[in-house]
């Protein structure tokens, strides 16, 4: 799907757990995420604690579609 | 004839230990076949016996890889096998990257594997040339087809008898060239099979052309505070109720839904539709799989300059790559009509 949408000349950034998955199907701007169930999220976190990982995580994403990149990319945590 | 020792690779569903809610679970290792493993047990070579059985959860394998690779290397080590099956895993994505990941843990030790995988899985795509990988169908359906193609190729490794062609032996080509002997000479051949096509005839290529659908990267957004940007996922969020019936598991369609006025997905009015991952996490906080509070807050903060207000959601369980490129299509064009220069897409 974000290799489809990134075809339409969409700038698009794939926040995913597997990130060998996400090399395979051709995304070219991966951030890693948390875990498979809860990619933007942490249960064992408070509400509060939770929302800021999740919104640091969002903020990684914006970063990478604001960032030049010539070749398949992992943005590390 | 000599005895040889099997080892088997499995999922916490298949190795019994239960369904998603159990996909956490660390690798354990047990010295009988289980599973599949038992009608395996009936098809391979008399002289063949699966001593043991390493069974981890899907998400743990995944989401650890390291630490899963390292354990499961040492569980096998300690059965010292002479052949290594994992799976088979059909189309399941984290299942068939484990199986392939095992595949290549065993290759590294000098030891042969084996997988059955549907060949969308992406298990097929990463690790191919790490083990040997029988074409099987897209749902445990394929079971009894798939096993018995499994067991004669373990049992051929595990006897070191040679090995036919990927057609002839039914396994998804490795991307491997074989020296071999022809009878007729290149040129002969090639002529041959020119005259077959020209004739309409079904000819077979000996070196089919490798095809990589790439689509270079998109450039930069120049400034995300006066763009508009959207939501995508295949982690299945719907509204409650699933109004548009998306299937748990080979979606055959997507859904739109509005956010508008929306400040965060709470669990009252949004649910997950995917039946490939436990659930419980996604259904209390929908936003742990689509940030729209996160976006909100960084909208106010005037870090984007909108947020397009529908979201699109799939359920990217056994999907079939086909329908996955014509939802994204589908999707892409509509955001580009509706001007939108930026695209987070989320999976689980």
């Amino acid at each position: 799907m974000v290799k489809e949408i990134e075809r339409m000349g969409l700038t698009v950034v794939h926040v995913c757990t597997v990130t060998p998955i996400s090399l395979t199907v051709g995304a070219n701007r991966i951030v890693p995420a948390v875990a498979i169930p809860y990619p933007l999220g942490n249960p064992k976190l408070t509400a509060d604690e939770e929302f800021s990982l999740r919104k640091k995580l969002v903020q990684q994403a914006l970063d990478a579609l604001e960032q030049p990149v010539s070749e398949q990319t992992i943005f590390e945590n | 004839m000599e005895t040889r020792r099997i080892v088997l690779y499995l999922n916490q569903f298949f190795g019994q230990i239960g369904g998603e809610d159990q996909a956490h679970i660390a690798p354990q290792s047990f010295d009988k076949p289980i599973g599949p493993g038992l009608g395996l047990k009936g098809l391979l070579p008399k002289n063949c016996t699966i001593v043991g059985t390493i069974v981890c959860g899907d998400s743990y394998f995944n989401e650890n890889l390291e630490e899963a690779s390292a354990t499961v290397g040492e569980m096998i080590k300690d059965f010292d096998p002479h052949v290594v099956i994992a799976g088979p895993a059909f189309n399941a994505g984290r299942y068939g990257m484990a199986c392939g990941t095992v595949g290549k843990i065993a290759s590294e030790m000098g030891i042969p594997a084996v997988s059955g995988m549907y060949p969308e899985n992406p298990g097929v795509e990463s690790y191919r040339q790490y083990l040997y990988i029988v074409e099987t169908g897209n749902s445990a359906a394929s079971m009894r087809t798939a096993l018995p193609s499994i067991a004669r190729l373990a049992g051929k490794l595990a006897n070191q008898e040679p090995l036919g062609s990927p057609a002839e032996e039914g396994y998804l080509s490795r991307g491997i060239r074989k020296n071999v002997f022809a009878e007729k000479r290149g040129s002969d051949r090639a002529i041959d099979m020119l005259l077959a096509k020209l004739q309409g005839e079904e000819f077979e290529t000996e070196y089919p052309i490798p095809h990589f659908d790439r689509v270079d990267p998109a450039p930069a957004v120049a400034d995300l505070s006066q763009a508009t940007l959207a939501l995508v996922t295949s982690g299945g969020i719907v509204p409650k109720g699933n109004p548009d019936r998306i299937e748990a598991s080979s979606a055959s369609h997507y859904g739109r839904y509005s956010i508008a006025g929306v400040e965060s997905l709470t669990a009252d009015a949004y649910e997950t539709a995917h039946g490939g991952y436990d659930p419980v996490y996604a259904n209390q906080v929908p936003n742990r799989v689509v940030p729209v509070d996160a976006l909100r807050a960084l909208e106010q903060e005037g870090k984007i300059g909108k947020l397009f207000p529908y979201f699109y959601s799939t359920v990217g369980n056994g999907t079939s790559v086909a329908n996955a490129k014509k939802f994204a299509s589908e999707i892409a064009h509509e955001l580009v009509n509706e001007g939108v220069q930026a695209v987070i897409l989320t999976s689980t």
